[in-house]
């Protein structure tokens, strides 16, 4: 067998996965902010948590096209999941973290049948509805979940049995940014493999994925499983680096606000969900010490004149006066 | 149990009113308008305040709501969502997330986040009952009213789409916009009477429903859904479809609630996942439509 005109398409994929230069400066960078801004580092540990979310949300936006309204779902089942492992098993971080991403990965498994189907909109609708019966089931099955209160006092265990989780957040910190980094680095390496370009050929044209033979449903459910897992992981580091969990972690509030996170920052570009998450998080910071109650509002604006002008535009500030192409 | 049907089917005739709108703009222009309940809100609070300040009967109201927020949606559609039709779902959802946040806050913010409360006139606050034992039927005078309101609108609307000249037009520009404007159709005013029509359907649904529903700055938010499920579960290429969605999903919530309180709303998005799963166009789907 002559493998000769595979060479340049695997040359072509090595490229775009090769390590850019700034990448590990930006990732140096992460890890030093909390000892450079050590007050801020609950805030920090935040940033991480939003940005790992958003990127579990860009793999099945960004890359494979699917719109989702209720990716808190496994962001909470994630969150609640560590919250009542940690309460009622053990309480060490780790094992913790990987219950709530096999959990939430079972789930997004069970869930990827139902994003098969039909349009945009049956989508938005299905995935909305996860969400919300998850929702549901956390405010009723209060004897396990505490209701409406949240589950109270999670104590979490010392990291790998030495780092406690105090109170200024460092330990939190750089306990979100490495399990960040390493999912991250996961996903890098998912998106830029041969499978990675099925994903996006899907994205970008379904029919004819179809046609060149790509098994367009089996990857939407791995790739809508993975993702869930990811999410999962973001919300079972919520659970733990703050000992609590609550209903918020379903509310709609959440998959909208890290669909907002991803779009500022850029769909389809793992870095997207990372720059968004900083933008949003010191936005969201900003405006609620200006105005508590009504900073949805700005938040609301922002969303209708990114829109208006342009997803694309609003990163090139350039191009703003010039007329969009016909 | 006839009382809790009876219930449901008012409350499904409300949501019918409330939904149809967005049952237009999102099925026959193919817009993800998320922002339909803001346009609902705002009917509401046009009632409570002309009720509340001016003193105003409560019948007067009603028409004004439905004014009020056809007026918006008017001048909303001519700047802002026009541009947004030809964008990917995914800008149409931002857009209108945008937009449902911002009314909610405002809202808040002009009008406080308590609940307002509708002082109904006299007239609507009896209740009469009919049979006995386990078969009775009651039927306070209130929903009664909205089922009558909701079913004249119903056959008004039908009659409009499916007879008139201006229902051939509409239904011209969905399936083909540029051979409808090569007919010498203005794709554009339809567009834009349809959309004020919508919203002030959903505030006069918005204005109907305050008593029953409730109201506050949240409102757009919380009833989102159901809407939304009103839409897709009963496809969006006739008006029978959403309706009948419509009192579906009233029933099934109303005697939800009724008999398996600790449910909850479960049944019903349960109820709504099952079906797409199983019709993902919506139960009633026209053949050869878009």
């Amino acid at each position: 067998m002559n493998n000769k005109p595979l060479l340049p398409v695997r040359q072509s994929l090595l490229n775009a996965s090769r390590w850019k230069p700034w990448e590990p400066v930006l990732w140096l960078l992460a890890f030093a902010s909390p000892l450079l801004l050590s007050s801020h580092a609950l805030i920090i540990n935040e940033i991480a948590i939003v940005a790992l979310f958003a990127i579990s949300l860009d793999l099945i936006l960004g890359f494979t096209g699917i719109v989702s309204l209720g990716h808190a779902a496994f962001f909470g089942l994630g969150a609640y999941a560590a919250a009542l492992f940690a309460k009622l098993v053990m309480p060490d971080p780790l094992v913790g973290l990987a219950v709530a991403i096999a959990v939430s990965t079972l789930m997004g498994a069970a869930c990827s049948l139902t994003i098969m189907r039909g349009s945009d909109l049956t989508r938005l609708m299905v995935t909305l509805g996860m969400g919300l019966i998850l929702l549901e089931l956390a405010n009723k099955l209060d004897w396990l979940t505490g209701g409406a209160d949240g589950l109270q006092g999670v104590l979490m265990g010392p990291l790998l049995g030495r780092f406690e989780f105090d109170l200024s957040g460092r330990t939190a910190a750089y306990y979100s940014l490495c399990v960040g980094l390493i999912l991250f680095l996961l996903a890098r390496r998912l998106v830029h493999s041969p499978f990675g370009a099925t994903l996006m050929a899907i994205r970008d044209n379904r029919l004819r994925a179809m046609a060149i033979g790509i098994p367009v449903h089996a990857r939407l459910a791995v790739i809508y499983t993975v993702s869930a897992g990811v999410a999962g992981a973001a919300g079972g580091l919520l659970a733990q680096t703050t000992g609590f969990a609550s209903l918020d972690v379903f509310d709609f509030h959440r998959s909208a606000d890290v669909m907002l996170v991803l779009v500022v920052g850029g769909v389809g570009w793992l870095y997207g969900g990372i720059a968004g998450a900083v933008v949003f998080k010191l936005m969201q910071d900003i405006l609620s010490a200006i105005t508590p109650q009504y900073w949805t509002f700005w938040i609301g604006l922002f969303l209708v004149v990114l829109v208006l002008v342009g997803r694309e535009r609003l990163l090139r500030p350039w191009t703003w006066f010039r007329r969009a192409k016909a | 149990m006839l009382t809790i049907l009876f219930d449901g089917i008012a409350y499904g005739m409300l949501l019918f009113v409330l939904a149809v709108g967005l049952a237009v703009t999102m099925g026959l222009m193919n817009f993800i308008n998320l922002a339909h309940g803001a346009f609902a809100m705002v009917g509401g609070y046009i009632t409570v305040l002309l009720m509340q300040r001016l003193g105003m009967p409560f019948l007067l109201c009603l028409p004004l709501a439905f004014a009020g927020a056809a007026l918006l949606g008017g001048v909303l559609e001519r700047t802002l969502y026009r541009p947004m039709y030809a964008r990917p779902h995914l800008d149409q959802v931002l857009f209108s997330i945008g937009l449902t946040f911002m009314a909610v806050a405002s809202m808040d913010y002009f009008m406080g986040s308590t609940q307002q409360i509708i002082q109904l006139p006299d007239w609507l606050r009896g209740r009469t009952e009919i049979g006995s034992g386990s078969w009775i039927l009651g039927m306070g005078h209130y929903r009664l009213f909205i089922v009558a309101v909701c079913a004249a609108l119903t056959l008004a609307l039908q009659y409009v789409l499916a007879r008139t000249r201006f229902g051939s037009r509409l239904r011209a520009s969905v399936d083909d916009q540029r051979v409808a404007a090569g007919l010498g159709i203005n794709v554009n005013v339809v567009f834009l009477s349809t959309f004020a029509v919508g919203s002030g359907l959903a505030g006069l649904g918005g204005a109907l429903g305050a008593e029953v529903l409730g109201l506050d700055p949240t409102f757009p938010l919380k009833f989102m859904i159901y809407f939304l499920i009103v839409v897709a579960v009963g496809g969006t290429s006739s008006i029978t479809g959403p309706l009948l969605a419509a009192l579906l999903l009233g029933i099934a919530d109303v005697a939800g609630k009724y008999y398996i309180p600790k449910l909850g709303a479960f049944i019903v998005y349960s109820l709504m996942i099952a079906i797409l799963i199983w019709r993902p166009q919506g139960l009633f789907v026209r053949k050869g439509g878009k």
